[in-house]
């Protein structure tokens, strides 16, 4: 049997499990929780395949010297690579186990069973503990592909519902994440960044900073600023003052915020032509255009970045909440210009991950601090200001659609335009590091273009652009950007946002013009089951039917995709009141993600999932002027609010017999176009521009 | 310049060294090792760091320390325990209410103050009661639904009480 990818990167069982003291077991996975309750659902699938109690599974977290290197935690793989190495690991284990148990027993290895870590063997009351056998195993072992995980049938956890691991700890206001640490002798540091991305110190003066109450360090290097002070709030104070001890020279060189479509239209590229199928080149009568876009959108996670590192001995340890700890160990080796062996990074819970956001720069940021204090580890944390304004945004991005109809109701004709800059700017993956401060200190490190691919992987702006639908004649193609002039990285469903929001949105402006029912037109165009079913469960729940008596004011609208073609399907269907503002009344989700390790799980992520969705697609905007980014404030980004948020009906279609699939990025596409259809539904009005502002709503009623 | 300051925290009576306009939010983390009370904006406008001051919610990250003399704060680790949780902690976990959980002990205190003033809020007065508070990972409706069952639950308990 061939093994899987992750589990043959990392052929040793004892990097994967140990036989922990007091009937525990620890598991060791390269995967990171970064709020999806991976590390659960990861739990849930190593105690299936050992035999042995949920309670006893302690999921060890992740370090660059012990743990299996999976790289990045994103692209909602997780589920899919770590779980799949971790059920062939864990079935591999309980087999040694079980060879053990029948040398000693002198049994064969068919008459006995495991239940929660004791072998029994039928015929005779001798008993055996994992715990009692751990001498006898030896983990260090290579994964050989002799044992079989279980099939469907067998699965007695898997597919339930069983409580994060996690959960409690963080409703009980433990000091789980990474600003809780308090190691002995730790100082605090705040680093102050510049007023804008290529800003010049033109004068600097430390000296009021460096006299404050408890300053133990002035930093700089470039225009690289911190302070390290011994308590966090004389940091902070110290860090106010040295902003105003700074003069900057800055270049007004950024885009016009409002005209981002246009401006990206505009930029040089080069054409990439992702399927060229039928005839192009005669469209039919009552051809359809229209123009989506989406500007720049932020993280914005509650909580800002932290990191805490010590230099000691010319080493560095740094506790992060890295969402990459391999790779992101690398690039900080290379801006010091040491080796990565001297370099070791523990992953420590953050606030809420969503991609790639600052949780790498303030891993540097507090490296570059403790350098200045040996010996003292320094708790580094950004302010709230700088977590919404220097993080990296998700890219602006702009699709074009031409389609058209033909007599029969099918689409004859169907055009698909995206223009995007490469989204991955990781760190690791290049050759200058992709870390803020690099690009800061002096000399500084080049800020690396952007990739759109990781080795062997798809271009994520490139994500869901070709259609599941099936159509004769076809266009897709990518016109390249280079990099923006505003700080980009991978965002939650990366390019599969727009794209699919944009497909959604035609599909239906298809619909309404050859007067055809939206949902009967995309199920004309589907061949895969799958998809279907999502689509009819979503419809059903809803309750939206060709023909539903309407008052006036409501409206409702469908939106489909299977993210990035491979992963899970969701359909989503929205329903809006509009009145003075556009309210989201109720969202139905329909998922199928293969075998639900954990209903309950999966429910969460597409529940989070959506209200996220709603609030990219209804409020959030980067701002800037010609030299600023604007948005530093939940003033000047709001997301969605409490009372903004509806219910979401989950429906989670189980398929025990598929493999597991990713889920977290899947309704965020979707989401975004039913809200729209939902409001052209209710007014008759399209807004193509995200975000649908009720400012943006108002324009295009007045447009009608 | 910097004298010692007097405050009650869950119970306890603390002399803490810390200048008078030192923000609450650190003297709690940092003197009194109170994590649960998370930074979020340092601005009063996000929830994250909701305690109770006196009975009422108040951002910790925007009362200096000055405010708090004398007087009494609970934060999260006051009002329950892993053996004997909060109903509301109780709740949240009953609903798997949370994703990162970063927003939570703020949304809980804020809860506290609530029900103590209206044991049985609507949907709708919960949602603007709590406007302040700012989730992320869009865990609102599990949060709704965590903030109904215990309060349906203190009621339970109140009437058995009774
Ligand atoms: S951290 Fe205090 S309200 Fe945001
Ligand atoms: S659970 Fe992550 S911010 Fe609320």
């Amino acid at each position: 049997m061939t093994l899987p990818p992750s589990l043959a990167n990392n052929r040793r069982l004892d990097r994967w499990v140990a036989i922990g003291p007091n009937g525990t077991l620890d598991v060791r996975t390269g995967k990171v929780e970064i709020g999806q309750g991976i590390v659960s659902a990861l739990a849930q699938i190593a105690a299936e395949e050992l035999d042995v109690d949920y309670a006893r599974i302690r999921m060890i977290a992740a370090d660059t010297v012990r743990s299996p290197n999976e790289g990045v935690t994103a692209g909602s793989t997780s589920t899919s690579q770590s779980g799949g190495a971790l059920r062939q690991a864990c079935a591999e284990v309980r087999l040694a186990f079980l060879e053990a148990a029948a040398q000693r027993l002198g049994a064969n290895l068919d008459e006995l069973t495991v239940r929660d870590g004791t072998i029994s063997r039928r015929a005779s009351n001798e008993s055996l503990t994992y715990w009692e056998l751990r001498d006898d195993v030896d983990l260090t072992r290579e994964a050989d592909g002799r044992a079989s995980p279980k099939r469907p049938d067998q699965l007695t956890l898997v597919g339930k519902p069983l409580p994060r691991l996690d959960l409690p700890d963080k409703v009980m206001g433990k000091g789980v994440y990474v600003h809780d640490l308090d190691l002995p002798g730790m100082l605090h540091g705040r680093v102050v960044r510049p007023p804008s991305y290529r800003a010049e110190i033109e004068t600097f003066d430390a000296t009021k900073a460096q006299a404050m109450p408890g300053v133990r360090a002035v930093v700089r290097n470039g225009r690289f600023i911190g302070v390290v002070a011994g308590r966090e709030e004389q940091a902070v104070a110290a860090a106010a003052v040295l902003a105003k001890s700074v003069t900057w020279r800055e270049a007004a060189d950024l885009p016009d915020v409002e005209t981002m479509p246009e401006y990206l239209r505009a930029l040089p590229s080069r054409t990439q032509v992702l399927s060229e199928t039928g005839d192009m080149t005669h469209p039919s009568a009552g051809t359809v255009q229209a123009v989506y876009s989406r500007p720049f959108l932020a993280h914005a996670s509650v909580g800002p970045p932290c990191a805490v590192a010590r230099a000691r001995d010319g080493t560095i340890e740094v506790w992060s909440q890295s969402q990459s700890i391999h790779p992101t160990r690398k690039d900080i080796a290379a801006t010091l210009g040491i080796a990565p062996d001297a370099v070791v990074i523990h992953h420590v819970q953050g606030a809420g991950c969503y991609g790639h956001n600052g949780a790498d720069d303030a891993a540097l940021d507090a490296v570059l601090l403790a350098r200045e204090v040996e010996g003292h580890p320094v708790r580094l944390q950004w302010s709230h200001e700088d977590n919404l304004s220097w993080s990296p945004y998700g890219p602006a991005m702009v699709v074009a659609m031409e389609g058209a109809t033909d007599e029969s109701g099918r689409i004859a004709a169907w055009r698909h335009e995206l223009w995007s800059n490469p989204h991955i700017a990781r760190p690791g993956l290049q050759d200058s590091p992709s870390l803020l401060a690099a690009w800061h200190i002096d000399p500084p490190f080049a800020q690396p273009p952007g990739i759109d691919a990781l080795p062997g992987g798809k271009p994520a702006s490139q994500r869901n652009a070709l259609p599941l639908y099936n159509f004769v004649n076809q266009s897709v193609v990518h016109h390249v950007l280079d990099r923006l002039p505003i700080r980009t990285g991978t965002l939650r469903a990366i390019g599969a946002f727009l794209n699919t929001f944009a497909i959604e949105c035609f599909m239906d402006e298809l619909a309404n013009s050859a007067s055809l029912d939206p949902v009967e037109l995309r199920l004309r165009h589907l061949s895969d089951a799958r998809a279907i079913a999502v689509i009819k469960a979503a419809r059903d729940r809803a309750g939206l039917h060709a023909g539903r008596v309407r008052d006036g004011s409501r409206g409702m609208g469908i939106g489909f995709a299977r993210y990035s073609n491979e992963a899970s399907y969701a359909a989503v269907v929205a329903e809006v009141e509009a009145g003075e503002t556009i309210r989201v009344v109720r969202v139905v989700a329909a998922v199928d993600c293969g075998r639900a390790i954990n209903p309950d799980g999966v429910a969460n992520q597409v529940e989070g999932g959506v209200v996220q969705a709603m609030s990219f697609a209804m409020k959030e905007m980067v701002q800037f002027d010609r030299t600023r980014i604007a948005s530093r404030s939940w003033d000047t980004y709001p997301i969605l609010r409490f009372g903004e948020a509806p219910a979401v009906e989950t429906i989670v279609i189980d398929r025990p017999d598929q493999p597991s699939l990713g889920v977290g990025e899947a309704a965020a596409g979707p989401t975004a176009a039913a809200i729209a259809n939902a409001v052209f539904d209710a007014l008759g009005v399209r807004v193509r521009d995200l975000p649908m502002t009720p400012d943006r709503v108002l324009a295009a009623i007045h447009r009608l | 310049m910097s004298k010692s300051i007097g405050l009650t925290v869950n119970g306890m009576l603390h002399e803490v060294a810390a200048t008078s306009d030192t923000p609450l939010i650190y003297v709690l983390r940092n003197d009194l090792n109170l994590k649960g009370n998370r930074f979020g904006c340092g601005e009063g406008v996000c929830g994250c760091c909701t305690v109770l001051l006196d009975g009422h919610a108040v951002q910790s990250c925007s009362t200096p320390l000055a405010a708090a003399e004398g007087k009494t704060v609970t934060t999260i680790e006051g009002i329950g325990s892993d053996a004997a949780p909060h109903p509301l902690q109780q709740a949240f976990i009953e609903e798997q209410a949370g994703q990162c959980g970063y927003c939570l002990p703020g949304f809980i205190m804020g809860a506290v103050a609530l029900l103590q003033r209206n044991p049985a809020p609507s949907d709708a007065e919960i949602a603007t009661e709590l406007d302040l508070h700012l989730c992320r990972c869009g865990a609102y409706d599990r949060i709704r639904r965590a903030i109904r069952r215990a309060s349906q639950q203190m009621a339970e308990t109140r009437e058995r009480m009774a």
